[in-house]
């Protein structure tokens, strides 16, 4: 690891200063992807400003009928939270199934979704929710917050503070593992919403999380893992790589899509 | 309690991995020790015009960087292959040459190009990245048979067409006539995938060089100290063999890939006397997917015949092995006398007849791999067995059983002599273990749950304690393939034992005390095990090949043959008796029929005072003994898997596995079982998910666990494990080893299974699913044609 300034923030304000003081710093969260890529000599950012002790952005709530997330809370404590079970169990239940015991007890959502990795599972299920990404400066929208391969909307020196969405009537992920990496090699966050049925494909698309609209109307006719079955899936567009070609990721997002809307 | 032969004594070594107290290579901290990095090529092939270090020398901290210029200015030699193998027109194989540190040019993508010393480990790889070096990169082939076209990239000059050695055992004009004869045959195209050893401890090195004595310390993290030393010594002139001591403390697993001599350890050593610093280096998870040797990478023909009854009258094999950039210590053996001479598998076959072409490619060099040639030479046999009946339209397991051996000895035609088997007692127990009548009715029931089911055998056969010295000489070893040991009773009667064994997994402290405790009548707490360290122990071959039951607890016996001997003098002459009727049981010495006795410490300390021994007789009590095998054991056995895959994902799930294994006696079962369940996880992991990936360029894709399928627990099944033993008439104890077997008979059972559940037997391994699901759909789109 090459050297750096290591700063602990107390405050979402106190963080966006410290941000604005270095010369190219990075948010520290859990550190489960950036840490490891400094140690590869992959970053070298000047400064970490350390965002993981920030109460604000720490915790589940659930309350009239919203659900919102912390953007510091740990997959292990979104997996654990007893409100959204009941609320949402489709988020708890993906969050459960990250990495391993020790990527849950340290990685966070908030640090997931800024990375916007194209084989993460969180962005498939904020999508699918159509969930509201709140900064230090702004709300966005899922829709218009994941840009493409690990890009998303957020501007430098730009915190993520927390994410909510509606409680969903329907919400279910099935994620079929790369063997090696565990990441998805194609996930489907399916949901019903207020806005109608929303599915959301992760590690299987070549420009990062998207929604599959077609599954999307079908779905609005008739709730039920059949009504998908007529949906044809191509192989364009589609990652390939030594795990999996297009053809089989292409297979795949109409399987996992399947027993998502199955699985609710 | 009984803690002699078949007792599942709890491992004596665990105790110091349990609570943290192993003592491994990067544990020992040397005083004045500097931390070495190693600057890597990044290209897989590429001329070396020029290294500027001046960067790197000026930073804070760094001790030297020293060059493949000044290793072999400085009379350093060349790493080199230490089985010669010539081609069948007589030609010795073309070994290029290999420098620890290259000097013009750079083969494969981790090639090591200078060493960096520094106070602190973060300082080395620093400067490590600040040396500049200016490649000319050249085109690169890092595929066997690509490398061997006409216009492919030449890697090594004196190696042309890349081709190492161009080899062949058994008769061919015999076996083409006979498999023309053939009522039947089956030809496969078959490829044995390119695997990564993964040591859970990587590889690690600390060099001390005493300016005082002229003298070295390596400790290293080798599975054979003493022949490291001899290489260092003998052929790379790093120290006189007097003046270097080789030290293998606790190692964290080997598989192999410890063996060898290693460019690091070198470097290290020859830098530890440039800067009169002790130069410790231990690799990391990627250095380690980059150097370590790799195992497998075969690309195979067969063809097999068989008359009218389904009688084998041949076999025909042409295979293709990818040996890397650079010839590894052992890397000609294992395609060729690992491989080839395992082609008879347990079949009574006339006429066999196997072309080997070894090949240089811009990849990691590649050696011996748990197992070693037999793994893949029992995957060509099982797989054409399997689907040799599958064409013939006859049971897999009765094609199997109608051309068993039967009757031994029983000399192949291609070199072995098998000595001993009972291969359709080992298939009884396994069919029965798997309740084979009952899977027709198992695969329906998958079927009414959308899965398919399938069931696959492997039959296979090895050869362990590779001997005897003579004969391997004969075949191009360079070292003998004895091993050796001495046995000390100290004066108070507990028991040293100096090994030329090397344990790093296998528990020898465990199973090597339980052989004495079982002689003498002693707790093993009384027995001591001394293996790893050239000042030691006298010497040793090391523990690769399964070597160490059937070679090294030999010679363990022999030894204490002769401590027995001296004992009986001893108790004879204080116990005024025969020598005839003194017998040794219970830890005391005793005459026969009476109650007069001398207890064990009471014999040891007769020795040692000498006060009243045998006139004539010198004192003390330590033996030594040196054993040369007379010939292989043969382990072999029966393996059935089961599976159940997902047509929708391609997933296999691994829902029974049974292993039938004929290991001759067996000192420890716990531990033997253990051997069989983490050979069977070996296995399983290179059917299903293990293999290397290298892109067109030379980067090698499969670099880390992010892209390297490790076996995890989730992906294994719950074992069966049997045993069906018939005893070795070749060594002392009658022991057969078990430490490869798992690896080498599990994987053609797992393709074998996958591809009778897919219904189609084009299946490369990995199986992952993505292969899977794509031949489900070539299958079926298969039948829809039909």
């Amino acid at each position: 690891m090459y050297e750096t300034k290591y700063h602990k923030a107390s405050s979402v304000s106190e963080a966006v200063s410290l941000m604005g003081a270095a010369d190219d710093g990075k948010f520290l969260s859990g550190g489960q992807t950036l840490l490891p890529t400094m140690k590869a000599h992959l970053a070298a950012p000047s400064d970490l400003v350390d965002v993981s002790g920030i109460a604000e952005m720490n915790g589940v709530s659930v309350s009239g009928g919203t659900v919102t997330i912390g953007a510091a809370t740990t997959h292990a404590e979104v997996a654990g939270n007893a409100a959204l079970q009941d609320a949402c169990a489709g988020v708890a239940d993906l969050a459960a199934n990250i990495g391993d015991p020790a990527v849950r007890h340290l990685g966070t959502i908030g640090g997931s979704i800024a990375n916007n990795d194209p084989a993460a599972d969180y962005p498939a299920a904020l999508l699918a929710l159509g969930a509201t990404i709140k900064t230090n400066t702004r709300e966005i929208t899922a829709d218009d917050f994941f840009v493409g391969l690990f890009e998303t909307a957020l501007d430098d020196d730009e915190v993520i503070v927390s994410v909510s969405f509606e409680v969903p009537s329907k919400a279910c992920y099935a994620k079929f593992p790369n063997p090696a990496s565990r990441y998805a090699l194609a996930g489907v966050f399916a949901a019903l919403t207020s806005a109608g049925a929303r599915i959301a494909v992760t590690g299987a698309g070549d420009d990062g999380v998207y929604r599959q609209t077609d599954m999307e109307a079908a779905l609005d006719n008739s709730w039920n893992a059949d009504a998908i079955s007529g949906v044809l899936v191509g192989a364009e567009g589609m990652l390939s790589d030594m795990h999996g070609d297009a053809t089989y990721r292409a297979n795949l997002v109409k399987v996992m899509a399947g027993r998502a809307v199955a699985g609710c | 309690m009984n803690e002699g032969i078949g007792a599942r004594v709890l491992r004596k070594e665990d105790k110091r991995f349990l609570i943290g107290k192993g003592r491994y290579t990067d544990d020992i901290v040397e005083q004045n020790q500097a931390y070495a990095a190693f600057v890597r090529s990044p290209h897989a092939h590429a001329i070396v015009k020029n290294i500027d270090a001046s960067a790197a020398e000026a930073m804070d901290g760094v001790v030297a960087v020293l060059n493949g210029a000044g290793l072999t200015g400085d009379g350093i030699g060349n790493i080199i292959c230490g089985w010669a193998v010539n081609s069948k027109d007589g030609s010795p194989m073309n070994m290029g040459a290999w420098s620890a540190l290259a000097t013009d040019k750079v083969r494969y993508v981790g090639d090591a190009v200078a060493i960096v010393i520094a106070d602190d480990l973060a300082t080395a790889r620093l400067a490590a990245e600040a040396v500049e070096v200016d490649y000319e990169t050249l085109p690169v082939v890092v595929q066997s048979t690509a490398a061997l076209e006409d216009g492919a990239p030449q890697i090594h000059e004196n190696a042309p067409n890349n081709l190492i050695f161009d080899w062949e055992i058994g008769e061919e004009a015999a076996t083409d006539a006979a498999l023309a004869s053939a009522a039947y045959t089956t030809e496969m195209d078959i490829v044995n995938n390119r695997l990564s050893p993964n040591a859970m401890e990587p590889r690690a090195a600390i060099a001390t060089f005493n300016e005082a004595d002229d003298h070295y310390t390596l400790y290293t993290t080798s599975q054979n100290p003493h022949v490291a030393r001899l290489v260092l010594s003998a052929f790379y002139n790093v120290a006189p063999e007097h003046k270097l001591r080789v030290i293998a403390p606790d190692v964290g697993g080997g598989f192999g890939s410890k063996i060898y001599i290693y460019p690091e350890e070198i470097a290290c050593l020859w830098a530890s006397m440039k800067t009169n610093r002790s130069v410790k280096w231990t690799s990391d998870r990627t250095e380690a997917f980059l150097t370590d040797a790799h195992g497998r990478d075969h690309i195979t023909h067969a063809k097999i015949g068989f008359d009218k009854n389904h009688k084998i009258v041949g076999l025909k094999v042409d295979t293709k092995a990818n040996l890397g950039a650079y010839m590894s210590l052992f890397s000609s053996a294992v395609p060729t006398y690992l491989y080839a001479t395992l082609l008879s598998g347990q079949y009574n076959i006339a006429n066999i007849h196997c072309n080997v072409k070894a090949v240089y490619t811009n990849t990691v060099p590649v050696d011996a791999y748990r197992g070693a040639g037999r793994p893949e030479a029992s995957f060509v046999m099982e797989r054409m067995m399997e689907t040799a009946a599958r064409e013939m339209g006859v049971n897999p397991a009765e094609l199997r059983r109608k051309n068993f051996i039967q009757e031994f000895p029983h000399q192949t035609p291609v070199i072995m002599a098998y000595d001993s088997g009972d291969f359709a007692a080992n298939q009884d127990q396994a069919i029965k273990a798997a309740d084979y009548a009952g899977f027709e009715a198992r695969r329906a029931e998958a079927a009414s749950r959308g899965k398919l089911r399938g069931i696959g055998f492997s039959n296979y056969i090895e050869a362990c304690g590779i001997a005897p010295s003579a004969a391997v000489g004969s075949l191009g070893a360079g070292v003998g393939l004895w091993e050796s040991a001495e046995v000390r009773v100290n004066p108070v009667g507990t028991i040293e034992v100096l090994t030329g064994s090397h344990s790093h997994g296998q528990g020898h402290e465990t199973t090597f005390a339980q052989i004495v405790a079982e002689r003498f009548g002693l707790p093993t707490e009384n027995i001591q095990i001394v293996h790893g360290d050239t000042d030691k122990v006298q010497f040793g071959m090391g523990t690769y090949g399964s070597r160490s039951g059937a070679v090294g607890m030999s010679a363990i016996v022999k030894a204490m043959d002769k401590v027995e001997a001296k004992v009986k003098k001893i108790g004879a002459h204080v116990l005024e008796a025969s020598e005839d009727d003194i017998i040794i049981e219970d830890g005391a010495v005793k005459v026969k029929g009476t109650d007069k006795q001398m207890l064990w410490h009471e014999v040891g300390l007769a020795a040692y005072t000498a006060h009243n021994i045998p006139e004539g007789m010198e004192p003390g009590l330590k033996e030594t003994s040196f054993y040369d095998p007379s010939n292989f054991t043969f382990p072999a056995g029966c393996y059935i898997c089961e599976v159940e895959v997902d047509p929708e994902t391609g997933t296999t799930e691994i829902v029974q596995f049974v292993a039938s294994d004929d290991f001759g006696t067996i000192i420890n079962p716990m531990i033997v079982e253990g051997q069989v369940h983490g050979g069977i996880a070996q296995g399983i992991g290179q059917a299903l998910l293990e293999g290397v990936v290298y892109d067109d360029s030379g980067q090698l894709l499969s670099a880390s666990y992010m892209d390297y399928t490790m076996p995890r627990a989730d992906d294994l099944p719950s074992y069966s494990v049997h045993h069906q033993s018939t005893e070795c008439p070749g060594n002392p104890l009658g022991m057969k080893g078990c430490g490869e077997a798992g690896a080498i008979g599990s994987p053609p059972a797992v393709i074998n299974a996958i591809t009778d559940a897919i219904g189609n037997n084009d299946l490369s391994m990995p199986a992952t699913p993505a292969k899977v699901w794509a031949a489900i759909q070539t299958a079926g789109a298969k039948q829809a044609a039909e």
